[in-house]
């Protein structure tokens, strides 16, 4: 368990750190496609570039952006799912309709229409940031359900009954009691959403609708797997790996902190 | 053992096409799908020989044109059953209508009016046209005469996943067609397509790009095939239309002549070509492919890589470069987004590396994919993108060919579309030069005319012409008679005669 949590940090450090550890920021046109060498440990890609430079420099912008888009879905479903479940009446009416309303929504579709509604002469990284916004916006519906389910049982169980009975405050009863209890739940829904939105950003980067040129990222970076010409060519796999070691991670690292919660 | 069985359906050709065909009515087509079925199913007066880029008597077995090129006489074949003058006449009756808003019916219209096509007596047919029409023939290539007067029949359509054809019994050529049937599966995703073709379930690939060439090549020596240079290109070009809800000072850097020859001469086109296109592809020296020996203006070369010229001609425009950013006299960074067909890898791929390129230059390109329908949409009607890589597929050598494109009226000219009257005098000498040459059947006129407008073309650079791609297919060693040419389609032009042993015999 800790050698995957020191490979985990050694990942997001070098993520983090990118512009040092990654060698070349440019194309080297006299050789595309080169096979793996001391100048190139991954090889290059068709155009020349530095395959292990774009592996480290794609995992931050997967990396970073999911992690901002699972925030803010699960902030919103927090927010939407406490006062659903809390409130009840109208309010919970509401909310699991609009849920259901966002559960049922053809997010691939609604992502290219809004992309196709985008101002065009944006920079990649704005680009991805958006695209990565829209998907945070639009996923919040699922964990909304769990941790409205969680705080209505919360809310009804012989702990909240003792501190009412004992007089405490609204506040106090959401801030010492409720939010305390729903923060597993709440961080199990954060470590299931990364990987989703990892994978999300993955299927938009193999349509060609990801992340824009020049920026790389895990989806664009598995876009050289589509011809299927891995045979030969083991490290086009990279990605992959680091993408199957990374979720992977997320599941085992963060599922043990859920349960010591 | 499913396989098996397809495998051993002797006389049976397959191969696949990208997208449904968007009609089912042979006078209403546009798209490259439905133009396959077409080719394959219905009957015309005259073919063009995709080979040798003649034109052939089909269901015509003569012609003659008047001295004026304003009149076509055919003669119709009289072995064909059920087939007179009157099915010609009610073709294009149908064809010419207003109300049916055919495409292929641009082609025999003009501002001076439309044909007149007449019987002169059950198998014979006059054309009138109200000027004098260059390569007056050629046009009715593209004309579907009656209906079942071709070497196959669709027998089955399975919207989205085949269209099966089969030997047309009554077609009035013999032998008749070699194959039983063809078989075409909508194939959008074009690895899926090779790998389909290397398991034996495809027999052709009329269209390969590059790298699954390469692929082809390498794994299955002899099943691919660069036929040579295309008269097709790859360009770039920008907005420049009054109306386009662009910013003015970004319309203002894309009108200056000086601005488009220094991106044009910052691109560097041999590399586009060897690295994106594997070396399938040759620089473009402009308009016209130098492939097209008819019309290709003599002289012209590829504008040379040459970035320092590039730099100096923006700096004369009044652009500075300041810490590796571009700016013009307002201090504005140069900055814009280049929009291209997503799916399309290559073109991706080309427009990664002008964005490499250009940023020498300290221009800003942000690389933008649509859609098709998007980017279509944008281009042809909100006019809302600022520059645009795409490519264009050249069915026929002549110049009349490009009549849609260059006209400054016409909704397809890409840089600033349907103008009412030409915004620039050199886009009125274009439209002049282009009529021109089409109110002329002699050759030396009408190739001193479209020689001046590629010259313009070149001066102007509205378009920078970036590489024209070769013709790269596969074919089977199962399908013998396959001869792949340049010109659309590539490999089953001649399907009647192709044949196709079972698999393993060679």
């Amino acid at each position: 368990m800790k050698a995957l949590a020191v490979g985990f940090l050694v990942i997001i450090v070098l993520a983090a750190l990118a512009p040092l550890p990654a060698p070349y920021d440019r194309q080297f046109r006299d050789s595309p496609d080169a096979r793996p060498s001391r100048q190139f440990p991954l090889g290059t890609d068709d155009l020349g570039r530095d395959r292990l430079s774009r592996l480290i420099y794609g995992t931050r912008v997967s990396l970073l952006l999911a992690t901002a888009a699972a925030l803010l879905s699960c902030v919103t479903a927090a927010a939407l799912g406490g006062i659903a479940g809390l409130a009840g009446g109208m309010a919970d009416t509401v909310i699991l309709g609009a849920a259901d309303l966002f559960l049922s929504l053809p997010w691939l579709f609604l992502l290219l229409l809004v992309r196709a509604c985008l101002p065009l002469n944006v920079s990649p990284t704005i680009s991805v940031a958006i695209t990565f916004l829209l998907l945070g916006a639009l996923g919040w519906a699922a964990p909304a359900r769990v941790v409205r389910a969680t705080v209505r049982k919360l809310s009804r169980s012989d702990f909240m009954l003792q501190a009412r009975a004992a007089g405490s405050s609204p506040a106090r009863l959401l801030w010492k009691h409720l939010i305390p209890n729903a923060m597993p739940i709440l961080w199990a829904q954060l470590w299931i959403t990364i990987p989703a939105y990892v994978l999300a950003e993955t299927t938009l980067g193999m349509l060609g609708l990801g992340v824009m040129e020049p920026l790389p990222s895990w989806g664009n970076l598995l876009r050289e797997l589509e011809g299927g010409g891995i045979a030969g060519h083991p490290w086009l796999l990279a990605p992959v790996l680091l993408l199957a070691a990374v979720v992977g991670s997320f599941q085992v690292v963060f599922e043990r902190e859920d349960y010591s919660a | 053992m499913k396989l098996m069985l397809l495998i051993f359906l002797a006389g049976e050709l397959r191969f696949a096409l990208h997208d449904e065909p968007k009609t089912t009515d042979p006078l209403m087509t546009a798209d490259e799908s439905a133009e396959a079925i077409k080719y394959l199913t219905e009957g015309v007066l005259i073919r063009v020989n995709r080979l040798t880029q003649k034109p052939e008597p089909e269901l015509a077995t003569s012609w003659k044109v008047s001295k004026d090129s304003t009149k076509i006489t055919f003669q119709l074949r009289q072995d064909v059953k059920s087939f007179t003058s009157e099915d010609v006449v009610k073709t294009f009756r149908r064809l010419l209508d207003p109300a049916l808003h055919s495409p292929v019916a641009d082609t025999f219209k003009t501002d001076k009016g439309t044909v007149k096509i007449s019987a002169q007596g059950p198998f014979t047919v006059t054309a009138e046209f109200p000027a004098p029409t260059a390569s007056i023939e050629i046009i009715f290539d593209q004309v579907a005469i009656g209906s079942g007067l071709g070497p196959f029949l669709v027998a089955e359509r399975k919207s989205g996943v085949s269209i099966l054809l089969k030997r047309n019994a009554a077609y009035w050529k013999r032998p008749l067609p070699v194959v039983d049937t063809i078989r075409i599966d909508i194939e959008q995703n074009r690895d899926l397509e090779l790998l389909r073709f290397q398991r034996g379930e495809l027999h052709v690939i009329d269209k390969l790009t590059p790298d699954l060439y390469e692929r082809l090549a390498a794994e299955a020596p002899g099943t691919a095939v660069d036929a040579g240079p295309t008269l097709d290109s790859e360009f770039l070009w920008f907005n420049q239309a009054q109306r386009a809800p662009i910013a003015e000072h970004t319309k203002e850097w894309f009108r200056s002549t000086a601005f488009r020859h220094a991106i044009s001469q910052g691109i560097q086109r041999a590399d586009l070509c060897r690295v994106v296109y594997r070396g399938h592809a040759t620089p473009a020296a402009g308009l016209v492919a130098p492939s097209n020996k008819l019309w290709f203006k003599q002289g012209l070369s590829p504008e040379a890589f040459d970035p320092a010229a590039a730099a100096k001609l923006l700096a004369d425009d009044g652009f500075r470069l300041e810490n590796g950013v571009l700016r013009d006299r307002g201090g504005r960074t140069v900055e814009f987004s280049l929009v291209t067909n997503a799916g399309s890898k290559t073109r991706v791929r080309m427009a990664a590396m002008i964005q490499e390129d250009l940023g020498k230059l300290g221009i800003k390109i942000n690389i933008v994919t649509l859609d098709f329908p998007s980017l279509i949409e944008r281009m042809t009607r909100t006019l809302n993108y600022e520059a645009c890589l795409l490519g264009l597929v050249n069915v026929d050598a002549d110049p009349s060919e490009l009549m849609n494109v260059l006209l400054s009226s016409a909704s397809n000219h890409p840089w600033n579309p349907s103008q009412k009257t030409p915004e620039t005098a050199w886009e009125a000498e274009i439209d002049r030069l282009m009529l021109a040459q089409a109110a002329t059947a002699d050759y030396r006129a009408r190739k001193k005319s479209f020689d001046r407008v590629q010259e313009i073309m070149r001066e102007q650079e509205p378009v920078v012409y970036l590489l024209n791609p070769n013709s790269l297919s596969a074919v089977s060693k199962q399908v013998t008679g396959v001869k792949p040419t340049a010109f659309f389609p590539h490999t089953f032009w001649d399907a009647e005669h192709l044949t196709v042993k079972p698999a393993g015999g060679g």
